[in-house]
């Protein structure tokens, strides 16, 4: 009942906002944020609460839907789903207070699609069945349309179609797996039934399995983004205003890693691994292909998007290698990308906040004017670099060590990627905040509200550098994918 | 005529008799308020004639007709789209022609044709139904005689509707030719006692293809419909989307059933090909439309394609999903058009994209409505129209039909692009000092009928089980 409240909460606050955005802005941006900041609560009870069981499923909610077809509203919370709902609640609260005054245009609106695109994200980390996951995964698009092509930057409609077109391309295959599954296990079992925890055992034929992983697996890797479907991202990241882009790189690209690691794995066990071989190379290709275009970029939005690339890369490496520590290495990269990554989009939003452009060539040696802004990028340059100390480290550590006796060769090359990553880290770095500086821009440091923000992101991302240990405890008993 | 017969056919005689009177009183008093309430009342008082025919079903009135659950269903929904459209048509009409009461007569006469069409079981009846509609259909598209596009409109739907019946009756003839029957059982015994599918036979049915498919405006025989629905007056451009192709749908799918068509590959091959072939134009023509009536005919002809593979699909889902289909696209397209209704102004039609731009911004509540009824066009959740999607890939999973599901998933995507066009027209926020030139007329009565179509949308789209119940039920009989 509890994983419903959290949906519900949502959703309530959705309609609230817009109805309040009406007449006052504060109340709408309030009513957002108090309802967050509550599911929030929740999860982090939850977690308290529950470290020690064992156990794999804390909590379960089932009642029927669509009895006529086995669709039931079920949903149901392991460690990860915990994890990703609390990075959830946690970006979408910092994503409503990096909008309080950036954005003043049709503020009640932005608030309900907002809340409502957490609230599918929330949907499909829950959800147990089959045809609501469907559900949720297409309820998230529209809402993000209209963040990326109402409140976006110049080029907001065109990034916003491509994006609505790339996924639902991939979402509709993914249906015809969903219902090719649901058939597949009917013919063999004669129970129709769209239940995961059902849907984990059907028998059947090694062709068939693999034409159905495909189709989950594609709409899974254009969301990651794996590379040749990772077109829509960069438009979409850059054009998306700044709380879309941390919503777009914290979470939405979650879904797709959540979906490889709950769906296409347990499901598919067979195909998954005949598949892995190409799987990783894509994954390795990502990691390499979007740091080096990430290094070639002269817009900042941009620049970080292609990161994004990159590090889901080695999302994909780690979960195609089969074993427990490359996993929770990928859970683990997961938060951190969601957090780093969601940190550079904040500042990039908070710079062209203040000096109006994104091109890193009319940027530099802003460090003298903005030493907090400064010094706060660097931390989260040299986490998405993977310094230790910081949780990126014990993420892509994690994920090269357990993909080593998986395939020597891929790990090696993603190993350059890491290389790679310094490189485009500290060309960011060095175009914005060092070097001359020969344009007086007149501008003030963060101030108070956006130092709470980056303070709360500072504090995330050490404690998962230097204590992992919760993240991993938590995610132990997850750990089923190995074969 | 025994008592049976007659409640059975309730219904249909009771919109027969309010035609008659519905002509007498234009005839002694001219007054369009009393014309459309009695109208109103001729509607609901069919609608309340369904309810005794229930209890004799099924009846069969030999030889044309048939009262089975699925005519009976059909009724109602084709009942109530036609109330609907009524409701939405007082104020269209109020504003623009001087006579406006014979446009109600005309309406309950097609209505009636598209009932017979549902009921019939027969050769005769199914012609009788249909030239009932299509002779009505002459009328009312030419209605508003002042405006050039409405006479174009008018007789360019002349020629065709009347070189389709052509076909219609040669292929009809053909097949009875053969057979020897022409009630939809005896044709179906014969070819099977037969074992084979003669030539001839093969060639009836395909010239009868030609007069089905034109009524549904499937490709190739679509050319008249963008032209059709923009010159029309609007409320009849909605009952053409919705009441003439659903009749037309119903009576297809019984014949099908009924000789059964699945037997013929042939058959199955032409219907496969016309429906590809439908998804495919209408979604691409559709993609550089500036104009929402065309873009709305372009849908529909992709949307006919779509409810084909559900009917190709072979398996008793497919017949079910096709009637879920149905019912979510007559609220869908009725909705949408509602929404270009009230959008109207007396001087002109709300029809270029640049009515709507920034609509959201101006009339919250009509682009809201637009914005339901464009996302349940492009099948997404909380909408009707996504279950029905769903329903329908379900049942061609279900009957294996890969290849068609596939060109489907294509075309949504397609498709999906010019609803979307369509929605970021209506967010979109429009230039300071641009103004817009259509001074919508937003009545009341228009205004609740849109609610009232957005609340079933979204009903059928979060709780669709009540729906589905029905429809199974009064599917089984058919299989």
């Amino acid at each position: 009942m509890i994983l419903l409240v959290l949906l519900i909460v949502l959703f309530a606050a959705a309609l609230l906002s817009w109805i309040a955005g009406a007449k006052s802005h504060a109340a709408c941006r309030w009513i957002a944020l108090c309802s967050l900041l509550f599911n929030l609560g929740i999860v982090i009870r939850i977690w308290l609460a529950h470290t020690a069981i064992s156990g794999r499923w804390w909590y379960q909610y089932k009642i029927d839907w669509v009895p006529h077809f086995g669709i039931s509203l079920h949903l149901a919370m392991d460690g990860l789903s915990l994890l990703m709902l609390a990075l959830t609640f946690f970006l979408g609260a910092l994503a409503v207070l990096i909008s309080w005054k950036e954005l003043q245009t049709r503020v009640g609106f932005f608030h309900f699609n907002l809340l409502f695109v957490l609230c599918g994200i929330t949907g499909v980390f829950l959800t147990m069945d089959l045809f609501l996951f469907y559900f949720f995964w297409e309820m998230m698009l529209i809402p993000m349309y209209f963040l990326i092509g109402i409140w976006g930057h110049e080029h907001r409609e065109y990034a916003a179609n491509k994006f609505f077109l790339f996924t639902q391309a991939g979402g509709l295959l993914m249906l015809l797996a969903i219902l090719g599954l649901y058939f597949v296990h009917a013919a063999n079992t004669n129970v129709y039934t769209f239940n995961y925890f059902e849907l984990l055992n059907t028998p059947m034929e090694g062709t068939t399995a693999r034409w159905l992983m495909l189709g989950f697996l594609v709409a899974f890797l254009v969301k990651l983004p794996a590379v040749p479907f990772h077109t829509w991202l960069p438009d979409a990241h850059t054009e998306a205003p700044t709380a879309g882009s941390v919503v777009l790189a914290g979470l939405l690209l979650k879904t797709g890693a959540y979906g490889i690691l709950r769906f296409v794995l347990p499901l598919f066990p067979a195909a998954a691994a005949e598949i892995a071989p190409l799987a990783m190379l894509l994954g390795v290709a990502g990691i390499l292909y979007g740091g080096m275009l990430a290094f070639a970029q002269t817009d900042l939005k941009r620049l970080i998007a292609y990161t994004s690339v990159s590090h889901m890369g080695f999302v994909l490496l780690g979960a195609f290698a089969f074993n427990e520590i490359a996993y929770q290495g990928v859970v683990m990269q997961m938060i951190t990308h969601g957090i780093s990554t969601g940190a550079l989009f904040i500042i990039a939003g908070a710079l062209y906040e203040r000096i109006h452009t994104r091109n890193l060539w009319q940027m530099g040696g802003l460090w003298l004017r903005m030493p907090l802004m400064g010094s706060a990028a660097l931390i989260f340059v040299m986490a998405s670099l993977g310094l230790p100390g910081l949780g990126n480290f014990i993420a892509e550590f994690l994920i090269l060590l357990g993909s080593w006796p998986a395939s020597h060769l891929f790990t090696i090359l993603a190993t350059i990627g890491l290389v790679i990553a310094t490189a485009y880290s500290l060309r960011l770095m060095q175009k914005v905040f060092l070097g001359p500086c020969d344009r007086q821009y007149a501008m003030r440091d963060l101030n108070g509200r956006e130092l709470v923000i980056i303070i709360s992101l500072v504090i995330v991302i050490c404690w998962l550098g230097f204590h992992p240990q919760p993240v991993l405890n938590t995610t132990q008993n997850t750990a089923y994918v190995i074969r | 005529m025994s008592f049976v017969d007659f409640l059975s056919l309730g219904p249909l005689i009771t919109l027969c008799a309010a035609s008659v009177i519905a002509m007498l009183l234009v005839a002694i008093w001219r007054n369009h308020r009393i014309v459309y309430s009695f109208a109103i009342i001729a509607f609901l008082m069919s609608m309340t004639a369904v309810i005794p025919a229930i209890i004799y079903i099924p009846h069969p009135v030999p030889p044309l007709l048939v009262i089975d659950e699925f005519s009976l269903f059909n009724t109602g929904l084709i009942l109530t789209a036609g109330l609907i459209i009524l409701l939405l048509s007082f104020n269209y009409f109020e504003e623009r022609e001087e006579r406006k009461e014979e446009y109600y007569l005309l309406l309950i006469l097609a209505t009636i044709g598209a009932l017979v069409l549902v009921v019939s079981r027969h050769f005769m009846s199914l012609f009788l139904g249909l030239e009932i509609l299509s002779i009505s259909l002459y009328g009312l598209i030419a209605y508003l005689r002042a405006r050039a596009r409405s006479d174009e409109a008018g007789i360019k739907y002349l020629m065709l509707a009347a070189l389709s019946s052509a076909f219609l009756l040669f292929g009809m003839a053909l097949v009875y030719a053969f057979t020897g029957h022409m009630d939809f059982p005896g044709i179906g015994a014969a070819l099977r006692q037969a074992g084979y599918l003669p030539v001839s036979v093969m060639a009836g049915f395909g010239m009868m293809l030609i007069g089905v498919g034109f009524k549904l405006g499937v490709v190739p025989f679509h050319m008249w419909a963008p032209d059709v629905y923009e010159g029309a007056p609007l409320p009849v451009a909605a009952f053409i989307a919705t009441i003439s192709k659903g009749a037309m749908l119903v009576l297809l799918i019984r014949f099908y059933q009924d000789i059964q068509g699945n037997n013929y590959p042939m058959l199955w091959w032409m219907v496969a090909i016309i429906a590809v072939a439908s998804m495919f134009a209408g979604n691409w023509l559709a993609l550089t439309q500036q104009n929402i009536k065309r873009i709305l005919a372009y849908s529909s002809i992709a949307h006919m394609g779509y409810i084909l593979v559900a009917f190709l699909s072979g398996v008793q889902t497919g017949l079910e999903a096709l009637a879920f289909y149905l019912v979510a696209y007559f609220i869908t397209s009725i909705g949408a058009f509602g929404v270009v209704i009230v959008m109207s102004s007396s001087l002109q039609d709300a029809e270029t994209m640049a009515d709507y731009k920034g609509l959201f911004w101006r009339y919250p509540w009509v682009a809201t409505v637009f914005t339901a009824m464009l996302l349940s066009l492009a099948g997404i959740p909380l909408t009707a129209g996504f279950i029905g999607k769903f329903y329908v890939v379900m049942a061609g999973v279900n009957g294996h039909q890969w290849f068609l599901l596939f060109m489907l998933a294509i075309n949504s995507v397609i498709g999906l692009y010019y609803y979307i066009r369509l929605v970021a027209t209506m967010f979109a926020v429009p230039a300071p000092g641009q103004q817009t030139t259509v001074v919508p007329a937003l009545p009341i009565a228009g205004n609740i009928t849109l609610g009232i179509l957005t609340v079933l949308l979204i009903g059928l789209g979060v709780y669709p089980t009540a729906m589905m119940q029905l429809i199974q039920q009064m599917m089984r009989i058919l299989s």
